[in-house]
């Protein structure tokens, strides 16, 4: 997730739930070896191809993001 | 200086002859004040018997999410609540891959799916996703689709995948406890196949699923039995999600020591650093299985998780003066 998308973010992009809820302290950590897996706008479960470089994860509704 | 270390440096850097599961038992069990001894003794036997290259591997999967089979550490089985959904690798990203692989010196490219077995739409994937590979990139191509019929096996060899990965994951005693909709011995039949195509058998499994330190060295024994051209070692990564979600991290020195336990019951094979190693083990545990027997690095990403970037475990090696092995050492 970039600055600009966690300014805005609703879900947490790892575990799904409100980021307003509770500390996602660990997601934050654990997803530096994780792609997202939820969308941070809509919390729909992302389809998510990782590579042996980076990766590319697509909301239905919000599009692709890649890292 | 123990006893069991004694043995092997006979028995094993000096004849080549691996230790038994007693023997990898006692390894498995030493204090902490003798693991030193221990990776010094297993790396001099990595040294021996396989020399000092590095066997460098990508992987990616080509089908994720969705598998029908229940395997208890996977967040890729469609029969537990985990966040990974199905995804299909196209041809033109599958070949891309392979060219990020190869841009690292890697020479093994590995295409895995996450399924009982391939079916007739798999099975087509890789026919054109092979070949396209073998058209455009220069690497050696391995492949990983669960279990095989002959048919699928004598299939494979045409279309020129040199290695087949098929994991037994844990050993024969624990396997029911992690996975209940096939057998080890399933599993075992696909390896004999392979083995009897010609095809490179690669076997190896996971540690921290909950088994005992003695099922560890049953494992280690059940290996070698089966003499695998390469062994990847995973650590237990827990899933979001699956049954295995909540166990804990393998303890960075119990990994070092099966490490060294394994490369003293398997003296020639690659013993290749697989997913896991990043929690467990961080980065100087890294150098130390480097310098305690393992031969071997999947660089990047893994199939579901991420994986330290490529250039740190190139420049580590560097570092360590052992060059990656060549294209043309494998052919």
């Amino acid at each position: 997730m970039t600055t600009s998308d966690a300014a805005t973010a609703a879900w947490c992009d790892r575990c799904g739930e409100a980021v307003a809820v509770g500390s996602h302290d660990g997601c934050a950590a654990a997803r530096v070896l994780e792609p997202p897996r939820f969308c941070a706008h809509c919390r729909r479960r992302m389809k998510v191809q990782v590579l042996p470089v980076g990766w590319a994860a697509v909301c239905v509704e919000h599009g692709e993001i890649r890292g | 200086m123990p006893e069991i270390l004694d043995q092997a440096r006979t028995q094993v850097l000096e004849n080549g002859v691996g230790l038994d599961e007693a023997g990898v038992l006692a390894v498995l069990n030493l204090p902490d004040e003798q693991l030193p001894a221990a990776l010094q003794l297993a790396h001099e036997v990595r040294m021996r018997w396989c020399g000092p290259e590095v066997e460098v591997e990508g992987i990616v999967s080509l089908k994720t999410g969705g598998c029908p089979e229940d395997c208890h550490f996977c967040s890729q089985s469609g029969l537990f609540t985990s966040p990974v959904r199905s995804v299909w690798l196209d041809i033109p990203s599958l070949v891309e891959a392979a060219k990020q692989t190869a841009a690292t010196g890697a020479t093994e490219f590995c295409i895995v799916a996450a399924v009982r077995g391939p079916d007739a739409r798999l099975m087509k994937q890789m026919r054109e996703g092979v070949a396209a590979i073998k058209a455009e990139v220069d690497i050696q191509v391995a492949a990983s689709l669960g279990m095989l019929s002959k048919e699928q096996v004598d299939e494979l060899v045409d279309m020129g995948v040199h290695r087949y990965n098929h994991n037994l994951e844990t050993c024969r005693s624990y396997f029911p406890n992690v996975v209940t909709t096939h057998s080890w011995e399933e599993r075992w039949e696909t390896l004999r196949m392979v083995r009897e195509s010609g095809m490179e058998v690669c076997c190896g499994g996971i540690l921290g699923l909950g088994e005992t330190v003695e099922q560890r060295a049953e494992f280690a024994a059940q290996l070698a039995e089966l003499d695998p051209h390469e062994v990847p070692l995973n650590f237990l990564n827990p899933r979001p999600g699956t049954p295995l979600g909540d166990r804990p991290v393998v303890e960075g020195k119990d990994a070092l020591r099966a490490i060294a336990a394994f490369r003293l019951a398997m003296p020639r094979t690659i013993l290749r650093y697989a997913g896991g190693r990043e929690i467990t083990l961080g980065d100087l545990g890294t150098r130390d299985g480097l310098l305690g027997g393992i031969n071997a690095v999947i660089v990047g990403n893994y199939l579901t998780t991420l994986g330290r970037p490529a250039t740190a475990d190139l420049e580590l090696l560097d570092d360590l003066k052992m060059p990656v092995k060549a294209l043309s050492a494998t052919l």
